[in-house]
């Protein structure tokens, strides 16, 4: 495989900075206050900058308005810092494993030629979405709403690739391994691993396409995994291998990290990586994001105005989402707006009444088909997962 | 130099070996640290495998015992080659300025 840097990252002309959208200052930050930097990697357009080094990008509020957000605006989230310009026509992905019949190498082209074409509409989201509104703190990205996205994304199914290669009965986990490398040797290679089961669901694709043009760089070209209603932990970018394992795969990053406490989450379990204490974040809890408003916005006085959004979960798909006017006392149904599949994410528009002045203290929360409703309160855990809380905002009416 | 200086200066010397070989991002360099005693050891260390703003964005998160457990993990979990002396300063630094 010829890997090549990306040359463009040495020039600083490949970087538009754009300047801070709060005040800073010199002072110690305080909690929530607002110093975010927005920089457009090559490539892209201007993200918040969480890090530069490895590259953590998440998408504004505004940006994610459209139903399907768009490629260069879609949130960037790498662990290791040295990520490689992967070309696509020399590129090859192994597929094989102590529990794979044989060992093949599939080209770009082979993939494409040699399995069902399928398309999904399906939410993204990093696992640490809002960990930077959690409380307790918790260290780690402070990312705030935006490490998320909806695309359309196009591949192939992982089970159609697998049973090409052949999969023996004693296949319990699937190992995916990426271009992307740790800068010190010695450094865990961010290596996940999904419940066979998981792998060979007909909704699991080796994806080449986002949107319907290739998979750009920062989201993982050439191909990457993606794994409808799990947390984009198990989305490996730049895939470069797959192997079928009979054993728990026993990586840090499966090991150890993206755990959370056994029993604290509802959703699909990973009973393979489960011990007594602690287990691997699997699907996307129910949430929801008002990106019409942000808190504090103002509305004009006897003009309509419609707060709208998206709601979404793990692939139940959304049943309601609900808006409460008077602080969480009674709630009415919002309107859903069209249905983009079961793992993509739902739209919603409510009227907010603004014939009279005053504060309009709104609370949304979604339901979805399975049941589950966002939550009042978060359930701890050290590394600040799941945030889903009913969103809160007051809209002024003057 | 001493020994310890010298291992500093050669981690130094390897952070901007990684920015000339395209490693880092353009933007990067402009992050500082505040000037106080143990910056250069902090900066040579941490900034060989991460930019610098990931101090920053921790800072509202992490007290002196958070910024210990997390020069240890990066030590312990991923290979970080901290010699005990420096890490000290690192968290003495990163406890008195983050």
């Amino acid at each position: 495989m010829v890997i090549k840097r990306r040359e463009v990252l040495a020039s600083s002309a490949g970087l538009l900075l754009l300047g801070a959208v709060g005040a800073r200052s010199d002072e110690p930050p305080v909690p929530g206050a607002t110093d975010d930097v927005l920089v457009a990697l090559p490539g892209k357009k201007p993200l918040i900058k969480r890090s530069f080094r490895p590259p953590n990008f998440e998408t504004p509020i505004a940006d994610l308005r459209e139903a399907f957000t768009p490629n260069e605006r879609f949130f960037v989230r790498y662990h290791l810092a040295d990520i490689p310009e992967v070309d696509r026509r020399s590129w090859r992905l192994k597929v094989g494993g102590s529990s794979a019949q044989r060992s093949v190498e599939f080209s770009l082209a082979e993939l494409k030629r040699g399995f069902e074409h399928v398309s999904i509409a399906a939410v993204n989201q990093c696992s640490g979405n809002r960990r930077g509104l959690f409380t307790p703190r918790a260290a780690g990205i402070q990312w705030q709403y935006g490490a998320m996205g909806n695309a359309m994304w196009g591949g192939v199914r992982l089970r159609d690739v697998l049973n090409r290669v052949g999969i023996k009965a004693d296949a319990l986990e699937v190992v995916l391994d990426g271009a992307d490398r740790a800068v010190l040797p010695v450094t865990p290679d961010f290596v996940k691993s999904l419940p066979i089961e998981r792998a060979l669901d007909e909704n699991t694709l080796i994806a080449f396409e986002m949107n319907g043009a290739a998979l750009p760089h920062w989201n993982g070209a050439p191909a990457r995994l993606v794994v409808p209603g799990w947390t984009a932990t198990y989305w490996v970018k730049h895939l470069a291998e797959i192997r079928v394992e009979p054993k728990p795969f026993d990586g840090f990053w499966m090991k150890t990290a993206y755990r959370v406490p056994t029993g604290a989450f509802a959703g699909a379990r990973f009973a393979s990586q489960e011990t007594p204490q602690t287990t691997p974040i699997t699907e996307i809890l129910v949430n929801s994001l008002v990106t019409s408003h942000s808190d504090g916005a103002r509305l004009a006085r006897g003009r309509t105005a419609e707060l709208s959004g998206w709601a979404w979960d793990g692939g139940s798909g959304i049943g309601s989402v609900e808006v409460s006017t008077d602080d969480g006392q009674s709630w009415r149904s919002a309107t859903l707006a069209k249905d983009l599949g079961r793992f993509a994410w739902r739209g919603f528009h409510f009227a907010v009444e603004t014939s009279t002045t005053g504060s309009r203290a709104l609370a949304v929360r979604a339901v979805s088909r399975a049941g589950a409703r966002q939550p009042d309160k978060l359930t701890p855990n050290p590394s600040g997962y799941h945030h889903n809380l009913v969103q809160r905002l007051t809209l002024e009416v003057a | 130099m001493n020994a310890r200086e010298v291992r500093v200066a050669a981690a130094v010397a390897t952070i901007w070996l990684l920015l000339a070989a395209g490693w880092a991002l353009a933007g990067e360099e402009a992050i500082q640290l505040r000037d106080a005693p143990g910056r250069d050891v902090t900066t040579a260390f941490c900034a060989t495998c991460h930019s610098l703003d990931y101090i920053q964005m921790n800072a509202a998160v992490l007290d002196r015992a958070g910024w210990e457990k997390s020069v240890r993990k990066m030590m312990d979990r991923f290979g970080a080659p901290i010699p005990d002396e420096d890490a000290r300063k690192i968290v003495e630094y990163l406890g008195e300025n983050y």
